[in-house]
């Protein structure tokens, strides 16, 4: 079973410690996440990649508790749904990204996280999807 | 030129069955006309607004088919606010004289959802399931509890407030009244918020006729007047849903801003307004827009609410026919319904749920996905 990741070019991959990959505007600085080719900021066209930090401190979390709707929803539905969490880290003062959040407990605004990779689901060639998540630093984890 | 309201009409919040959309838009029409003592062939132009059906203005097959100028507008969760916009605004330019807005839908039960790629987000955003927007609704209100002291408890509170005023509205969708403690107790679907502490898409329709401010008492001895309708959209730094990412810069979201435009725009203040109506997406979402319209500084609310000045006979009574909680969201409709409450209110004829003291100065707001909020204030 191969490993492959849930979208191209959201994350450096392989890589034993990967990365978010976005973008920084070459105009006005701002950082956005994912990539795009103009800015949402002063709308120039000059966007260049940008590697995130891979830690950060967690600015709003919730919980998903209820299997989201499918589609667009492409993970594990019924009693395979799990429960996770999700939340914005805020990496490195540029910039605030939305991620699942491997753990449900133990989750406080202003804790530090880290980014790991997670298996996500089985696609129907039997691959097994990773995605990105963060977990607090230090924590083992729940792995999603 | 101002502009009046001079009939409001209803179609109940609820569940159906075959009825259809258009059916319910057409009753709802028909009882606004007939408010205002007015004909369908008395109507110069129309505005109409739905999420689920495609041409709204096929309503006119049940109406009569005038030939006037009618404009189908979906604007996510303001479409209402801006179908009510766009009619009194035609009428503000002297185009015409007197016309309709009219919001229906009929959606089906469970979160709202789409493909994220129609709304500038990737494809994987969806597929990892983040594009549903409780979680949003979840992360904002408990991030807002952190920064200003707000307990789940309060949360409560408002929505058992709103099935209470529900159970007064005989157009509600949901009238029974629920405890704190059952709704506390309900199955947690986006920590803090209680599968109770939600709305829920449903069916519905309403209606509105508008007319130069001038012409008003041709109609009705009891004219509401529009005195401002704004809608505005996200600006970057604000925290909305369907947001992959947000900068580090922070701004405030679409509400603050139309709010403060709508009373510049009126002349009026939060001081005036003695009936409310907010978008209670969830109970944390009347929370928070209760201080982002101005009617009280962030934090507040949790005394505010303990001394029960949100309910009818309070200070600042909130959703007095029930709000989204009691009456779901069918979209293009909820914001008509919103005004139908304000205007039977400053009427004087909200029956049992009438706010006592007269009110003179009614408020509207909407807010949803993807960033977009719509506010009117209404006066006698």
């Amino acid at each position: 079973m191969a490993r492959v990741p849930v979208a191209e070019g959201i994350f450096t991959w392989p890589s034993e410690e990967p990365q978010l990959i976005g973008s920084r505007c070459a105009a006005c600085g701002i950082v956005i996440f994912p990539a795009q080719d103009s800015c949402p900021r002063c709308a120039s066209t000059e966007m260049a990649e940008h590697l995130l930090s891979r830690r950060g401190r967690l600015w709003a979390w919730t919980t998903q508790e209820f299997p989201p709707p499918a589609p667009p929803y492409a993970g594990p539905t019924g009693a395979a749904f799990v429960p996770y969490g999700v939340g914005y880290v805020e990496l490195a003062d540029e910039v605030r990204v939305e991620t699942r959040l491997t753990n449900t407990e133990g989750l406080r605004i202003g804790i530090e996280m880290e980014l790991v990779l997670m298996p996500f689901r089985t696609d129907d060639d039997g691959n097994e999807v990773v995605s990105f998540a963060f977990r607090p630093v230090g924590a083992a984890g729940s792995g999603g | 030129m101002d502009v009046a309201i001079v009939g409001v009409g209803l179609h109940p919040f609820g569940r159906f069955g075959d009825r259809t959309g258009i059916d319910m838009g057409a009753i709802a029409i028909r009882r606004a006309l007939a408010d205002a003592g007015v004909q369908w062939r008395d109507m110069q132009f129309a505005f109409a607004g739905s999420y689920e059906i495609d041409n709204p203005d096929a309503v006119v097959a049940l109406l009569g088919l005038t030939g006037i100028p009618f404009t189908n507008v979906y604007n996510g969760c303001a479409t209402a606010a801006s179908i009510l916009k766009m009619a009194a605004d035609t009428i503000r330019l002297g185009e015409h004289e007197l016309g309709l807005a009219v919001g229906m839908d009929k959606h089906l039960p469970g979160a709202f959802s789409s493909d994220p790629r129609l709304y500038a987000c990737p494809s994987w955003y969806g597929e990892l399931g983040h594009f549903v927007t409780t979680k949003f609704f979840g992360m904002k209100i408990n991030k807002y509890m952190h920064d200003h002291g707000i307990s789940p408890m309060t949360l409560a509170r408002v929505a058992a407030k709103n099935y209470r005023n529900g159970a007064r509205n005989p157009n509600a969708f949901r009238r029974k009244p629920l405890s704190e403690e059952e709704i506390l107790g309900s199955r947690m679907l986006n920590h803090p918020l209680t599968q109770y502490m939600f709305c829920s898409p449903d069916e519905g329709a309403a209606a509105v006729v508008l007319c130069r401010a001038d012409r008003a008492h041709r109609y009705t001895d009891k004219p509401i007047y529009l005195r401002a309708s704004v809608v505005r959209t996200r600006r970057l730094g604000a925290f909305e849903v369907h947001s992959p990412w947000l900068p580090i810069e922070e701004t405030v979201g679409p509400t603050v801003d139309a709010s403060r435009a709508a009373f510049e725009n009126a002349g009026i203040g939060p001081e005036d307004v003695g009936v409310i109506q907010l978008q209670d997406t969830d109970a944390g979402a009347e929370i928070i827009h209760l201080a982002e319209n101005g009617f009280c500084a962030d934090g507040d609310q949790e005394a505010l609410v303990a001394q029960g000045e949100l309910e009818i006979g309070g200070r600042l009574p909130v959703n007095t026919d029930g709000g989204l909680i009691a009456n779901g969201e069918p979209i293009g409709a909820s914001g008509l319904r919103q005004v139908h409450e304000v205007v039977r209110q400053l009427r004087g004829q909200a029956g049992d749920r009438q706010v006592p003291g007269k009110p003179k100065v009614g408020y509207t707001q909407l807010y949803g996905a993807p960033g977009v909020a719509g506010v009117s204030i209404l006066s006698v």
